[in-house]
């Protein structure tokens, strides 16, 4: 009785555990067989320790170079995404104009489409005007997405701002050029940076839009989706399982950084 | 240590919303300008594309043009209604078990993680740092024939049931529907939680103990004050969960087998490998139009308007 | 009133019992373990600065906290197992904790919902009359003004009719004027409904108003318990003299007692303090801290010393600072045995000579003198800039 007592008042936190276990498991599979030496081109059944991928991530033909390409990608993506969208963000919030309406729905279509819609239909007008499929169109397609997304993460910040402080600003001699700089963008900033953030990992972990759009161009997704046809290389696990690692690491370090701050102000 | 015993501050009274505006009568629109003009082209435009590619007749070869050949969408549907059907049950699917399993997560970090809750909040988003194609794969050798898993489902007759209700087949887990859906389920999984996490942690603890002061136990203050107030995280997960899974061809394609196809795979095939463009378009459409729908119903009924 | 009918008899009594009770989070002791019982029917308030423990000793009648230690009973009935939706204790929370999702009609049949009961339309309909919120019943809690939701809030835990009413700072959220009106308000309520309530605040001229029955709390423990008046003329420790008013303190040394007066020696002067008024150990030689509030002294001119009449105690002083603010003016007086002196002098026959720098002598009715143990901290209690809420 005891038992099942003190099992119903844990049974939300140990649902949730394992809920988390659930999310977590693919990624200690991948990183347990970034270890493996499998036998013949698929790496999906443990067969031995061998840390040989690990010492040769790039052994792979087409890997590395995939896997720069889509950082590059993805780089040129947030900045695009996120210069067009933090100005519809900061137009949205701060001004009046005429279609707002008509606006808001166009911001909130491709967030609201499956994937596959918007990249079957990018790839009609691409064939239309008889684009050359490749970095360029894969570019466009990537901003084109990311777009909402870094439109809706700003927004949320600029509206929680007190537009007052502008004001105080201005009160205190601030012209608008030196009020947008020193006040307005350093309160957006944190806003920014999470649309930025939320830019750059949809566009580098996009496949179906690249796949429709890419021609012969090969993203890191690409890589793995064909060698999931051909034969699965123990480095994409390497290169998996480094990634985890750097970014929750990366994670840590910007929170640690932060408390101190906190408490240094505090 | 008086934060015990004290509550916290009363809000400051909100700023005023929408201050009228400054100088500049054009600088939105040279703002929106950039931006909307990429959307137009690029979103807009190529659906007007597709609409009018999905009426056109003709051959790869020959080229198409534009016949108003409704036709196309008659024998689309027709011929590929298994499909849709399947999408729509595998995200439903998806979707209800995204939500009990995401719920119990969201309601853990939001209540109940004290000093954990940073820690768990990156170990639900982390995995999004790595390429989920890699991690979808490793569903693969999760689920793999006579491994674990499965054989601890067949140990437990589990498989059995599954296989009675036609999820699996045989004492396979792997090319079944369940594998896609489980796949599907762990894809989105993060889409549920987030939006819910957020809209639990707006909620004031104090509701809580409002509702067990005025004789609510555990279980009916989650039914009558937690759920309901949750209801946007709810109504934006389902629909961050349902939308995508209902176009996807991955899960379906890395995990399940040809009788396991959905809308996205046929899509797929028909403009990358048969590109039969008009069958595609129109498959592409009806998707769309679909979805449309289901969201503009939803959004009303749920009566949650704002959820740009 | 009916809040001064007698329950003591034991037995059947509704009384609120805190035995023993205490909490501790980790190395933080929030709650002292302390015994207190509230009267059935009274108006009892919980007094002390922010993190002092009254919130947390509230919670624990409740049901909210569970007690480190120590029981809770009402009337007979031990309920310090018993889970908040147990308990027949309803509760005022800070800033009202209203349903956003329901309306005000909704958020006060909450409870009775809850309990089964099917038909309450007509008793939530009479509980609205009674907070004067019948015409606002379909409206959301956001829709209402402060003062309002402050009403449902009262409203919903009031119609469950439980054996006590908590209220947490029920009123901080409000400004100052509405707060007034909802003191006014509250106590007629609590009169017309005769339910025992327990109200925690930091704001002492609250606390004095509403309640019959003060327990001064001060880094969890009850430093004093009584009635207002109690509390004001005879406080036992400077704390309470600065928490509740104002008081000025004198360090003096014990000459000699007689006929129920101690006779007090401080620079030079003597002052006398009735030994019922005295809470400080007095050997000859000891040292006391005389108290005396301001409004119980009178200034003269240094001129006019001679008409002052005998029996008095009295200091000289000089006006150091003044302010007028209407009903009295607030004087500052720099005297040898104490600085800092503050004397309200109410505005009947103002003298023109009491400006700044002016030689005058303070004195005062030796009733009026209180006596404190000098081994403690004479500035306990006085509200500092930081800790001024509201």
């Amino acid at each position: 009785m005891a038992f099942v007592n003190w099992l119903k008042r844990r049974l939300v936190v140990i649902a949730g555990l394992l809920t988390l276990a659930y999310l977590l498991l693919p990624n200690v599979v991948v990183t347990v067989f970034s270890f493996n030496n499998p036998k013949g081109r698929f790496n999906y059944t443990w067969q031995e320790f061998s840390t040989e991928a690990w010492q040769d991530p790039c052994g792979v033909s087409g890997l590395c170079a995939s896997l720069s390409l889509s950082l590059q990608i993805a780089l040129w993506a947030t900045i695009g995404a996120t210069l067009l969208g933090t100005m519809i963000a900061f137009a949205l919030v701060r001004y009046r104009f005429r279609a707002r309406g008509a606006v808001n729905s166009l911001i909130f279509l491709p967030m609201a489409m499956p994937e596959v819609v918007m990249a079957a239909s990018l790839l009609t007008l691409f064939l239309n005007m008889g684009a050359q499929l490749g970095f360029w169109t894969i570019l466009i397609a990537h901003i084109m997405f990311c777009l909402s997304f870094v439109v809706v993460a700003v927004k949320a910040r600029v509206m929680s701002m007190d537009p007052r402080l502008e004001q105080a600003a201005q009160d205190l001699y601030a012209g608008p050029l030196q009020t947008f700089l020193r006040v307005t963008l350093p309160i957006a900033a944190p806003g920014i940076a999470a649309g930025a953030l939320l830019a750059f990992a949809l566009s580098f972990d996009d496949f179906i839009i690249t796949n429709f759009n890419a021609g012969s161009t090969v993203t890191f997704p690409m890589f793995v989706w064909g060698s999931a046809q051909r034969g699965t290389p123990v480095q994409i696990n390497v290169i998996g399982t480094g990634m985890f690692v750097v970014a929750v690491l990366l994670v840590l370090v910007s929170m640690l950084i932060g408390n101190r701050r906190n408490r240094q102000k505090a | 240590m008086a934060t015990l015993t004290e509550a916290p501050p009363v809000a400051p009274p909100a700023p005023e919303r929408k201050p009228p505006r400054r100088r500049g009568r054009w600088t939105p629109y040279l703002l929106l300008l950039p931006g909307l003009l990429w959307l137009l082209v690029f979103f807009a435009l190529p659906v007007i594309y597709q609409a009018s590619t999905s009426v056109q007749t003709g051959s790869l070869e020959q080229g198409y043009e534009v016949t108003w050949h409704f036709a196309t969408y008659w024998e689309a549907l027709s011929e590929y209604w298994p499909q849709f059907v399947r999408s729509v049950l595998y995200a439903a699917s998806a979707t209800v078990l995204c939500l009990l399993l995401g719920y119990p997560l969201a309601y853990l970090i939001a209540f109940r993680a004290g000093r954990w809750r940073n820690l768990i909040m990156i170990l639900v988003i982390a995995p999004f740092f790595t390429s989920f194609l890699i991690r979808t794969l490793a569903w693969k050798t999760i689920l793999a024939d006579g491994g674990p898993v499965v054989d601890a489902l067949n140990a437990l007759h589990v498989l059995d049931v599954t296989a009675w209700l036609g999820w699996t087949a045989g004492d396979r887990v792997l090319a079944t529907p369940l594998a896609v859906v489980c796949g599907l389920t762990y894809n989105f999984l993060p889409f549920m939680i987030l939006p819910l996490y957020t809209s639990l942690e707006r909620i004031d603890p104090r509701l809580h103990e409002a509702a067990g002061d005025l004789y609510a136990r555990p279980s009916t203050t989650f039914r009558r004050v937690t759920f309901p107030l949750s209801m946007p995280g709810v109504v934006s997960g389902t629909l961050l969960t349902f939308i995508p899974a209902s176009g996807d061809y991955i899960n379906s394609d890395l995990l399940g087998s040809t009788d396991t196809r959905m809308v996205g795979n046929v899509i797929q095939s028909q403009f990358l490998r048969i590109l039969d463009y008009p069958t595609a378009a129109a498959l592409s459409f009806i998707l769309m139009a679909a979805i449309l729908v289901v969201v503009t119903l939803y959004i009303r009924k749920s009566g949650t308007e704002d959820l740009v | 009133m009916k809040t001064t009918k007698d329950t003591n008899a034991p037995g059947d009594s509704g009384d609120v019992r805190l035995t023993g009770i205490g909490k501790t989070y980790g190395s933080f002791t929030a709650v002292h373990p302390l015994d207190l019982t509230v009267p059935e029917g009274s108006f009892f308030a919980l007094l002390g600065a922010s993190g002092c423990g009254k919130t947390t000793t509230l919670r624990m009648i409740a049901g909210l906290e569970e007690p480190s230690v120590g029981t809770v009973h009402l009337g007979d009935q031990d309920v310090t197992a018993l889970p908040p939706y147990k308990r027949p204790v309803n509760t005022v929370f800070q800033s009202y904790a209203l349903f956003p999702h329901l309306d005000i009609f909704e958020n006060v049949a909450f409870g009775l919902r809850r309990r089964g009961i099917k038909s309450v339309k007509k008793q939530v309909d009479e509980m609205l009359e009674l907070v004067q919120l019948g015409e606002q019943a379909r409206k959301k809690p956001h829709q209402l003004s402060g003062g309002q939701q402050q009403r449902v809030a009262v409203a919903r835990a009031l119609i469950n009719h439980p054996k006590v009413l908590l209220l947490d700072e029920p009123l901080g959220a409000l400004d100052l004027k509405l707060r007034r009106q909802m003191q006014l308000e509250l106590k007629r309520i609590q009169t017309e409904v005769g339910i025992t309530f327990v109200h925690v605040t930091h704001d002492q001229e609250e606390a004095m108003t509403m309640a019959d029955t003060v327990a001064v709390m001060n880094a969890g423990r009850v430093e004093q318990l009584g009635s207002p008046a109690d509390l004001y003329e005879n406080p036992r420790t400077t704390f309470v003299a600065n928490f509740l008013g104002t008081s000025n303190f004198i360090e003096a040394e014990v000459d000699s007692a007689s006929g129920g007066e101690l006779v007090l020696e401080a620079g030079g002067g003597k002052l006398i303090l009735p030994e019922a008024r005295n809470s400080a150990p007095t050997t000859a030689g000891g040292k006391v801290l005389v108290g005396v509030r301001p409004e119980k002294i009178s200034l003269t001119h240094a001129d006019d010393a001679g008409e002052i009449p005998g029996g008095r105690n009295r200091i000289t002083g000089r006006i150091a600072d003044s302010s007028f603010i209407g009903v009295s003016t607030q004087f500052v007086v720099d005297s040898p045995v104490c600085t800092d002196f503050e004397v309200y002098v109410q505005n009947i026959d103002r003298d023109a000579r009491l400006v700044p720098g002016a030689e005058v002598v303070l004195h005062w009715n030796p009733a009026h003198t209180f006596g404190l143990d000098a081994a403690q901290d004479i500035d306990a209690g006085v509200e500092t800039v930081e800790e001024e809420v509201a």
